[in-house]
């Protein structure tokens, strides 16, 4: 009776010492020191910490063992009567507040120095919205008319996220279920999975990067762990946040959304590319004239018609990236929230009610108008309009750019 | 029975003993019922928490999307949060007050019982509110709150679910059942004292109770007032969390950290007390310190207050904010490292056994210390903002709320069971429960602070494929920790309906004091009629 | 009469609790299904018409309770199985309880404070929050009362020298009235009680008469609504608020007056009424904040 609890001690034991061995070699047990200045010292203040409460830990709990071990009954042991020291009280009052002095002296400067955002080469305003990151470039080195502005999305393709394991039932709502597969045989995640996206944010090296940050809904966070940079995106304010990356360590840093921000929260990742001056200007430059040619062929597309077969290829291309978070790629969508599309009255119903919800969105449902070229959101119109066996009440089943320009 | 022939001068239906069938519970008046009917609903709480809990754990096993869909993930966490929080721990709490502060004080009963007995029923109205909710959405029919059980506005107000408006309002009857409960406790101690039991004599139990009811009269109300907001937000045009109408989201957190905080220590103290009579029992040893235990769970209490924003150093504080609460955080370990030294130092030089209620006391008091230590890794400002919201935060909490509140809990129903119930729990499997409990709760909840400083988001349905093989661990110590808790499961179904077990003597325990120990084992319907007087 | 008990009393087992318990459930399940059913606010539509009815029948069940669990306590009162010991506790509970109710609206001050003192300048871009006013609401200007809110609606402030001033002397009064009726009833000056008591509520219902007239003209003349930015919030929330105890308070008293009427309540033994005369005061102070705070400063 008495072995069995302790027999399942030691299995216990072994099989965490097992685990550990593994875990050490594929794993990423402590915080990552990071590249920048402040992220080290982030990462020091964390060590010293780690270490004064391994400290205190072992005092104490040495203290608890070996009175566990020394002063048990079954040995024969006497209780003692004390019971009360003012003087132990005070110096056990005394050493811990001491400690925490020491600990807060360096938190102190730290901090003081994280917050100051002065002198900055270059401005970005970051703007998140469920569930993807707008970067706006704001000014750099003086210049504010720098005019350029994208979103960054999650690129990792879907199939390679949803893994039902079940083939239907209660649990994988909507498109999930389409992806089950008996065999199991489910595409490989890559290597960024989940930490991927299409456009990163791109800066400089070398030099003093301030980002604006904000949200168009709820309450997201803008975290990059190599930077130790961690801020909340609060729609109607804007905080502020710096880095500075060394010159000498340029490279692509990977980060999260870390405030719950609804459905997708886990599948917008934040992924910064540092480059060198010389290469981030050159980078800058050709993503302004990209940037150009964009517009310019959005404008000018305004006036073509394009053809239905035309219409509905990039309709789905596009509808896959903006829309199916929410829609589902069969159009279902996850009811009762995000309603299906299929035979919905806005798809099959009146061709206007449905320009107007893509483009000014409500509730929930966010706008597009800003987000999609005329081009695009004339594209996915038709696609849902036509897809998964819907046909307009309306009769009309192509849209084309100039009806959902103005 | 001799004493009540003492009251007979008014005709008294309820004194001759529990009414009959299902009214002895609905209509209860009497302590132990209700405190009865409280931790029996508390652990159901607990296993419908838990098993929330369970599915959690089975969609993190894998990176990818297998069991369930994201917004259910969300659901999830927020209903198991919720539930764990106001459902598990508190209920679990109120009950042990109800039925162990009028035997310890030497009362005859709590001393508003009809009050008391209101503030139970409501709990099952209010969380069948949230549990009608996620059954809805398991059937698919509507979505169940989705906004973590800290319901940051805007996510909670423009983009809550139709649910929120019912999980407004089953808050708000949880908030009602705590005041209630709390003026009752607070009434009983400081009115129904046996002569000469004077405040510095009360066991600590009752102390810590005393102030936790305080904290709770202090916060639930203000919990209150922020679903209210909440509510108008959403339905009656009003702002409070919306800049364009000179509002602010940032207001929300206040208004909720400010109880919110407080709400956390209102889930240790009572642990605390618990384990201040456990502790001294088995090492056969007066508890140390016994005034500082009681300035320092005073201190504990009014620091509560004062820094609440330490839940929100990446909101963008101004630099003069962030110190102050810093600061004030990292003081709490002072009076809380008062109580560990004071533990320590009763276990010093005593004469210990290891009793089941001992072990799990003395675990936890080792792994509520090492939440402790997260919690002030937490504190310091520059640093949290990499912790932040991720699993470092997770394993920080459920430490001293697992580890800490539940195994307290635990050890005060193995301490106490056999007073309550005249008989002895099985002492193989009560040890096989604890040391099952012990081993899986640190595979469970140790790793968590390693993905979270690898860098692991918390409220994550799907992962990063680096943190991949830790969480398949940490399920797994999450299933194994979830069947042992069947163990006591079991145990309690013996011992309370079954009726199995050795009876017990009126002591119980070798080393234990205090007045419940006087009283026969089970301790009568109705006791100290006439109160006892306390040397 | 029999003297008190010195034993303790423990009540019989009472059904109402949990009979209250299960209307408060079906009042607020109702309260909202109707919300989500009526209000224009599109966040959520409830299609169901069930909520209304639910709604009345939960607030018809809650006070039904009342009335059965009050006639209890009434009868016991009456028959003096109320020791010291219980009145002491009946007390302390009383007091315990406004003091809940303190931090309740001390939630809503805590708000209209951060609101004032720290989110309307921010917005206006004071101290760290330059880029907040330059980038998100340029057009802005701090200002309290919020007459123009960030997003361009408009209202006018309600002034506090006109109803609200005549408001506070009102209250002020009523509470003096009510302490008088109070030492009345202790010395057993029942013509005394009576009068001033009745006096008090007369002052405590045209306190509420001419708080509804103000809402009227708030909304009618003024255009403050409850949607007029965080000023209509705060200002609605906290004087609604204090209205509802106003009515809850006057309610209790009039209980007492009638209670008073049927000889109830005895020089030695009457703690509902200082009960209700607590609630009463307290209701008083929090206006005297709110007219500083809110309708004042
Ligand atoms: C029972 C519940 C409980 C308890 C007791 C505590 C105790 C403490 N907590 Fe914890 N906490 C939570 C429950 C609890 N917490 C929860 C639920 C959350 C997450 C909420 C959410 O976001 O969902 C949270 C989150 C949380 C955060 C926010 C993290 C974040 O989101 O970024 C912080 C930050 O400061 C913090 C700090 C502390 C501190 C300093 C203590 C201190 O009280 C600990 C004091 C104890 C010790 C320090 C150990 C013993 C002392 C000694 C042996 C003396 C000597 C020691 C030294 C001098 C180091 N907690
Ligand atoms: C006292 C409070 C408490 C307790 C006891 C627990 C207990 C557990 N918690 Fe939890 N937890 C919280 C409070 C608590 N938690 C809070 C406040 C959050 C934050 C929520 C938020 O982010 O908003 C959280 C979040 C949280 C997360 C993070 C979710 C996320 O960020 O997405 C995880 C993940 O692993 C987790 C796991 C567990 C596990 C495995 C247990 C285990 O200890 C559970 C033990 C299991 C059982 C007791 C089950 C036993 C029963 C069965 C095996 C079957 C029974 C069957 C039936 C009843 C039909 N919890
Ligand atoms: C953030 C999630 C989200 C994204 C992304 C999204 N939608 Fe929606 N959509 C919603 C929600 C929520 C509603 C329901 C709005 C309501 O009625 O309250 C909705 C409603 C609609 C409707 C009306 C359907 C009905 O029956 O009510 C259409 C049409 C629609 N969306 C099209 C789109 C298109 C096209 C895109 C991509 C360009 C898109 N949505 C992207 C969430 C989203
Ligand atoms: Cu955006 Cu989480
Ligand atoms: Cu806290």
């Amino acid at each position: 009776m008495q072995s069995l609890p302790k027999r399942c001690l030691w299995a216990g034991l072994g099989l965490l010492a097992v685990t550990s061995q593994t875990a050490l070699a594929a794993w990423q047990l402590d915080m990552t020191p990071g590249v920048t200045d402040i992220s080290q010292e982030v990462f020091a203040l964390h060590r010293t910490m780690l270490w004064w409460c391994v400290a205190i830990g072992v005092v104490v709990f040495g203290a608890m063992f070996y009175s566990m071990i020394k002063h048990r009954k079954s040995k024969g042991q006497q209780a003692a009567h004390f019971h009360e020291s003012t003087t132990v009280e005070i110096v056990w009052t005394v050493a811990p507040f001491l400690i925490l002095i020491l600990m807060a002296v360096p938190a102190t400067k730290l901090l003081i120095k994280m917050s100051d955002t002065s002198d900055s080469a270059l401005t970005v305003k970051i703007t998140g919205s469920q569930w993807k990151w707008h970067y706006e470039y704001l000014d750099y080195q003086g210049n504010t008319d720098i005019s350029l502005a994208y979103f960054s999305v999650l690129s990792t393709p879907r199939d390679q996220i949803e893994r039902p394991a079940r083939a239907s039932g209660l649990f994988p709502k909507g498109a999930a279920q389409d992806r089950y597969r008996e065999d199991g045989n489910y595409p490989e995640a890559g290597e960024h999975y989940n930490m991927e996206v299409d456009k990163p944010l791109v800066i400089p090296t070398g030099r003093k990067v301030r980002f604006l940050i904000t949200s168009d809904d709820v309450i997201h966070a803008w975290w990059v762990p190599d930077f130790a940079i961690k801020k909340d995106a609060i729609p109607g304010f804007i905080n502020e946040l710096w880095v500075n990356v060394p010159a000498d360590k340029p490279g692509i840093y990977r980060g999260f959304c870390a405030e719950l921000c609804g459905k997708d929260h886990a599948f917008m990742p934040v992924v910064v590319e540092a480059k060198t001056e010389a290469e981030f200007e050159q980078w800058l430059a050709d993503a302004q004239e990209q940037q150009k040619q964009e517009e310019l062929a959005a404008a000018s597309s305004i006036d073509k018609t394009f053809s239905k077969d035309e219409l509905m290829a990039e309709g789905e291309k596009a509808y896959l990236a903006r829309c199916s978070a929410c829609h589902q790629p069969n159009g279902q969508g996850l009811p009762p929230t995000f309603p299906s599309l299929v035979g919905s009255p806005f798809t099959v119903g009146d061709v206007a009610n449905h320009i107007d919800i893509v483009k000014k969105g409500k509730n929930a449902m966010p706008g597009f108008a800003a987000v999609l070229t005329p081009k695009e959101m004339a594209a996915i119109i038709t696609y849902e309009r036509n897809a998964w066996g819907n046909v307009p009440a309306d009769g009309v089943d192509v849209v084309q750019p100039r009806d959902v320009a103005n | 029975m001799s004493e009540h022939a003492l009251d007979h001068h008014h005709d008294d239906h309820a004194h001759h003993g529990p009414a009959k069938g299902i009214k002895r519970w609905l209509f209860a008046t009497n302590h132990k019922d209700i405190g009865a009917m409280y931790l029996w609903f508390s652990f159901i709480m607990f296993l419908t928490g838990g098993a929330l809990a369970m599915l959690i754990r089975a969609e993190l096993m894998y990176p990818g999307l297998q069991l369930v869909d994201p917004n259910f993930f969300n659901q999830l966490t927020t209903t198991h949060g919720l539930i764990m929080v106001f459902g598990a721990v508190m209920p679990a709490f109120v009950g042990l007050a109800n039925y162990m502060i009028p035997l310890m004080l030497g009362a005859p009963d709590m001393a508003l019982p009809r009050l008391n007995n209101w503030s139970f029923w409501l709990l099952p109205a209010a969380f069948s509110m949230l549990i009608i909710a996620i059954i809805k959405s398991f059937l698919g029919i509507a979505d169940a709150p989705n906004f973590g059980w800290t319901f940051y506005a805007p996510l909670s107000t423009k983009f809550g679910p139709a649910s929120t408006d019912f999980f407004i309002f089953s808050v708000h009857m949880m908030g009602i059942s705590s005041i209630m409960g709390a003026v009752n406790v607070i009434v009983t101690i400081f009115n129904l004292r046996a002569p000469g039991m004077t405040l510095m004599k009360m066991p600590l139990f009752v102390w810590t109770w005393l102030i936790t009811a305080f904290l709770l009269i202090a916060v639930m109300p203000v919990l209150a007032g922020v679903v209210t907001m909440m509510l108008t937000d959403r339905h009656f045009g009003t702002s409070f969390f919306d800049a364009a109408g000179g509002g602010d989201p940032v207001l929300f957190q206040h208004v909720f950290w400010f109880f919110g905080h407080p709400e956390v220590y209102i889930m240790i103290l009572p642990a605390f007390g618990i384990v201040s009579a456990i502790i001294p029992t088995f090492a056969r040893k007066p508890l140390f310190g016994y005034a500082s235990m009681v300035y320092a769970t005073a201190s504990i209490a009014f620091l509560s207050f004062v820094v609440w924003a330490h839940h929100m150093f990446t909101v963008g504080l101004p630099l003069a904010g962030n110190l102050f609460y810093m600061y004030m955080t990292m003081l709490i370990a002072v009076p809380t490292g008062v109580k560990v030294f004071n533990w320590v130092a009763t276990m010093w030089r005593g004469a210990m056994t290891f009793e089941v209620p001992m072990l799990f006391s003395i675990a936890f008091v080792i792994l509520f210390t090492i939440g402790g230590f997260s919690g002030l890794m937490l504190a310091i400002t520059p640093v949290d903002q990499q912790y932040h919201d991720t699993y470092f935060v997770v394993a920080h909490f459920h430490y001293v709320l697992v580890s800490g509140a539940i195994f307290s809990i635990i050890a005060g129903v193995y301490y106490w069971l056999p007073k309550w119930t005249g008989r002895m729990y099985n002492e193989f499997w009560a040890k096989f429960h604890f040391w099952n409990s012990l081993l899986s709760v640190n595979l469970l909840f140790f790793p968590m602070h390693f993905v979270g400083l690898a860098g692991m988001p918390r409220r994550y349905s799907d992962y990063a494929l680096q943190f991949a093989d830790f969480n398949w661990w940490i399920s797994i110590g999450g299933f194994w920790f979830g069947v042992s808790q069947l163990i006591l499961l079991g145990i309690l179904i013996q011992v309370c309906f079954r009726k199995k077990g050795a009876p017990v003597s009126d002591q119980v325990w070798e080393g234990a004091e205090g007045l419940e120990w006087t009283l026969p084992s089970p301790a009568p319907y109705h006791t100290f009629s006439t109160p006892p007087i306390v040397k | 009469m029999a003297t008190k008990p010195t034993q303790y009393y423990v009540p019989d087992a009472s059904p109402w609790p949990v009979i209250t318990a299960a209307a408060l459930f079906i009042l607020f399940y109702g309260a909202a299904s109707f919300i989500q059913q009526e209000s224009g606010s599109g966040i959520v539509q409830n299609e169901g018409t069930y909520g209304k009815p639910m709604f009345m029948i939960g607030v018809l069940a809650v006070l039904a309770m009342m009335f059965f669990w009050f006639r209890d306590t009434i009868k016991e009162s009456l028959a003096h199985k109320n020791s010291n010991q219980m009145d002491v506790s009946y007390r302390m509970g009383m007091l315990w309880f406004i003091f809940s109710e303190v931090m309740f609206f001390g939630a809503f001050f805590g708000a209209l404070f951060y609101v004032r003192l720290l989110v309307i300048p921010w917005l206006g871009g004071a101290g760290e929050e330059a880029m907040t006013h330059e980038l998100l609401w340029p057009s802005f200007q701090p200002m309290w009362p919020l007459e123009i809110t960030p997003s361009g609606e408009t209202t006018q402030a309600m002034p506090a020298w006109g109803l609200p001033l005549i408001n506070t002397i009102l209250l002020v009064t009523s509470s003096v009235t009510l302490t008088i009726a109070h030492h009345a009833l202790i010395n057993n000056e029942r013509g005394k009680l009576k009068l001033n008591l009745f006096l008090t509520l007369v002052l405590g219902f045209s306190f509420l008469a001419l708080q509804i007239e103000e809402y009227i003209h708030a909304y009618r003349d003024l255009g403050l609504t409850l949607g007029s930015g965080i000023y209509g919030s705060t200002f609605f929330m906290l004087t609604g608020f204090h209205g509802m105890h106003v009515t809850i308070g006057a309610i209790m008293l009039t209980v007492m007056f009638f209670r008073i009427l049927k000889g109830h309540l005895t020089p030695s033994n009457h703690f509902a009424f200082e009960a209700a005369a607590w609630y009463w005061h307290f209701v008083d102070v929090v206006w005297i904040f709110l007219f500083i705070c809110v309708y004042w400063l």
